[in-house]
């Protein structure tokens, strides 16, 4: 677990650029880090290749914090 | 020296590192051409500008091409940069997201027939049409289009319709500016995952049964399409215009495979 919840943390800083210590489990991605609708389409397909697997879209549409991410990879991780 | 040395290219389309125009402007810069941008609103400049730094590009121009007054002006900014233009490439596509998916009938509507045309393949003979008095004799154009121009792709739908427009067009612009020596020509790339496929519906699925159906039994990447689009930009395609190229692994050959 502890695992997953660092990678998720580093695609997130990574991908909307933000230095890893702002990256908060409770961090909202538009709200807190200053993503815009392109970054969330771009980190979800990130987090789709760091741990090969699918996010539909419908499922996509709900993740919006760093811990609905780290939730659905763990709940989701092959 | 690469095959691109010395040669000036406005590249549209850019929007992140998954963009075809990202895999298009590092095989084109490594080649040894300098290269602009455009950007299609406000919201996405510093986007852009942020990319086109990878490619030592401070050229950063506005253009939505819904706008003919924006893309007059796209010229006419470049021109203060660049007396002369070697290539343009055309990596816009857009069709109502409602329209990508499912029962083709259901989703299609006049207006989204019309959006999808007009940003998809008017836009290619708009931009052409402006470039024009700053084009170089040997100009190369190059567009990008998608198999579903010729079959029934599922959920690609109207913009499959635009896509066969777009086609059109190279054929009648190569045609309308060969006399100058310059040529105009397509890709038809493969599936590949960037931010504009995340619009059509159930993506993924078609990523997976292409690789599948395909020769080369995988998708291709945005590098494999710009090295051939650095190719086609390039002095070595002399002879090619008027043509859609395939860089799809060899998928439109196919009938499937039968393994597994």
């Amino acid at each position: 677990m502890e695992q997953i919840e660092q990678r998720v943390k580093k695609i997130v800083a990574e991908q909307l650029g933000v230095p890893e210590t702002d990256v908060k489990t409770e961090s909202s991605f538009v709200n807190d880090l200053g993503a815009d609708s392109l970054d969330t389409v771009e980190l979800v397909m990130a987090l789709e290749e760091e741990f090969e697997c699918e996010i539909p879209d419908e499922e996509a549409e709900k993740i919006t914090t760093v811990q609905q991410a780290i939730d659905y990879v763990s709940a989701h991780l092959k | 020296m690469g095959f691109l040395a010395n040669k000036k290219i406005l590249i549209t389309g850019l929007l992140s590192n998954r963009s075809i125009a990202y895999g298009i402007a590092q095989a084109a810069k490594r080649e040894g051409a300098e290269l602009a941008f455009t950007y299609v609103n406000e919201d996405l400049r510093q986007r852009v500008a942020d990319l086109a730094k990878e490619f030592d590009s401070d050229i950063v121009l506005p253009c939505d091409v819904a706008s003919d007054e924006q893309i007059a002006a796209v010229f006419t900014e470049l021109g203060k940069h660049w007396d002369k233009l070697d290539g343009l490439v055309h990596s816009i596509g857009f069709a109502p997201r409602e329209a990508l998916k499912g029962d083709y009938l259901d989703s299609v509507s006049r207006d989204a027939f019309k959006i999808a045309h007009d940003i998809s393949s008017y836009s290619f003979a708009a931009l052409a049409k402006a470039a024009r008095p700053m084009l170089n004799d040997g100009a190369s154009l190059l567009t990008l289009s998608y198999l579903g121009a010729e079959r029934a792709v599922p959920n690609y739908n109207v913009m499959g319709l635009a896509k066969a427009s777009l086609e059109a067009n190279v054929r009648y612009m190569a045609a309308a500016m060969g006399a100058q020596g310059m040529r105009v020509n397509g890709i038809s790339a493969g599936p590949i995952k960037t931010l504009a496929a995340a619009g059509i519906s159930n993506f993924s699925k078609l990523l997976a049964a292409a690789a599948e159906g395909t020769p080369l039994r995988r998708n291709v990447t945005i590098e494999e399409v710009g090295n051939a689009a650095a190719f086609l930009l390039s002095p070595l395609a002399s002879g090619i215009t008027g043509e859609i190229m395939y860089v799809d692994g060899g998928f439109n050959i196919g009938a499937g495979t039968m393994e597994g």
